[in-house]
């Protein structure tokens, strides 16, 4: 019982400091020169199989940019005003030019995702849903490039050393709305959105929203 | 004895870390009061019509008003969501004020706003 207590307790602490414990040196020149305040973020291509997939990815990257400090631009309706012009699939938008991008959502920045993964994988005595993408950040007024990454998430993980506090946060947000519709993609979905779209050291810069964004972008 | 105090020490230690984890959650996350907009997004492309425009509308509309009552904000795109809402029922007056709303809450959303109210009043 004892042992118990003092096993959560050190989880807890491994929690806390697993979630400060960052560091990489990736170049920010261009992102800290653009200082984006506001985010388009098109509807995710797909590599997967699983049709489902842009459209659960597109639902979760909301909250981890705006909550960095972002104006995310509504997402539903940004993608429909593509299919109002007749760009219905995610590979054509990808291909519009970013100052387009400007000139219809006054957007600073464009966020351009690739879902590499989405679903079920079969093994020996179990499965798991991994959802894997990647994403570019890309200024709309020059087409410069600001940020790039990846992120990756399981519904096999229990504990992450890399990013527990996001592990433990996203876990409260396991909606029970993609339960009941048995798509088991969405709540792994939102978790590699978090890993991948949440400000952090090598990851995105704060936004100007974020009480980090003066101490970490400077005016 | 000793063992008693040993747990009671356990115990409180845990409250200290537990709410040393929320307090973390709190700094992290809380720009925004987040209610049912991300959800609903997510249901409209995959269940399409299973909840009705009225019924996704009232949803956002408690949202709205249960953060307002607390003092905070709802999430960038929510009044905007909320305006396509009212603009699939007709209700186009309505759909304006919300496109206003995001405008004013973030006014970083302007230039797609105003384009969205330009279309509607044609």
């Amino acid at each position: 019982m004892k042992q118990r207590l003092y096993r959560a307790l050190l989880i807890g602490l491994a929690l806390i400091l697993g979630g400060c414990a960052t560091g990489s040196s990736y170049d920010y020149t261009a992102f800290r020169q653009s200082k984006p305040r506001s985010i388009v973020v098109l509807p995710p291509l797909n590599l997967s199989p699983d049709i489902r997939a842009t459209y659960s990815m597109l639902a979760t990257v909301t909250r981890p940019l705006a909550e960095s400090g972002y104006y995310v631009l509504p997402v539903a309706l940004v993608d429909q005003t593509f299919r109002e012009n007749g760009v219905t699939e995610p590979g054509e938008m990808h291909q519009i030019p970013p100052g387009k991008l400007a000139d219809i959502f006054g957007a600073d920045a464009a966020l351009y995702i690739t879902i590499e993964e989405y679903g079920a994988k079969y093994m020996i005595v179990s499965s798991e849903v991994i959802v894997a993408a990647s994403a570019r950040l890309i200024d709309t007024r020059n087409g410069q490039l600001l940020w790039e990454g990846k992120a990756r998430a399981s519904s096999g993980e229990n504990q992450d050393s890399s990013g527990g506090l996001a592990v433990l946060l996203v876990k409260a947000l396991v909606s029970q709305v993609a339960n009941s519709m048995g798509d088991q993609g969405y709540p792994v979905a939102q978790r590699t959105s978090f890993r991948l779209l949440t400000a952090r050291p090598g990851g995105l810069l704060p936004g100007p929203r974020s009480p980090e964004y003066a101490k970490v972008v400077g005016q | 004895m000793c063992k008693s105090i040993m747990h009671r020490v356990i115990r409180r230690l845990s409250c200290i870390v537990a709410a040393a984890i929320l307090t973390a959650c709190a700094n992290q996350h809380g720009l925004y009061q987040w209610g049912s907009y991300e959800d609903q997004v997510y249901a409209m492309y995959s269940s399409p019509g299973k909840s009705s425009p009225d019924e996704q509308i009232a949803k956002l509309e408690a949202d709205g008003e249960k953060a307002r009552a607390q003092g905070r904000t709802p999430p960038p795109g929510h009044y905007a969501h909320l305006g396509y809402l009212y603009f699939q029922t007709g209700k186009l007056d309505q759909a304006i004020a919300s496109f206003e709303t995001e405008k004013v809450l973030f006014p970083e959303s302007r230039p797609y706003m105003d384009r969205l109210i330009g279309r509607i009043s044609k």
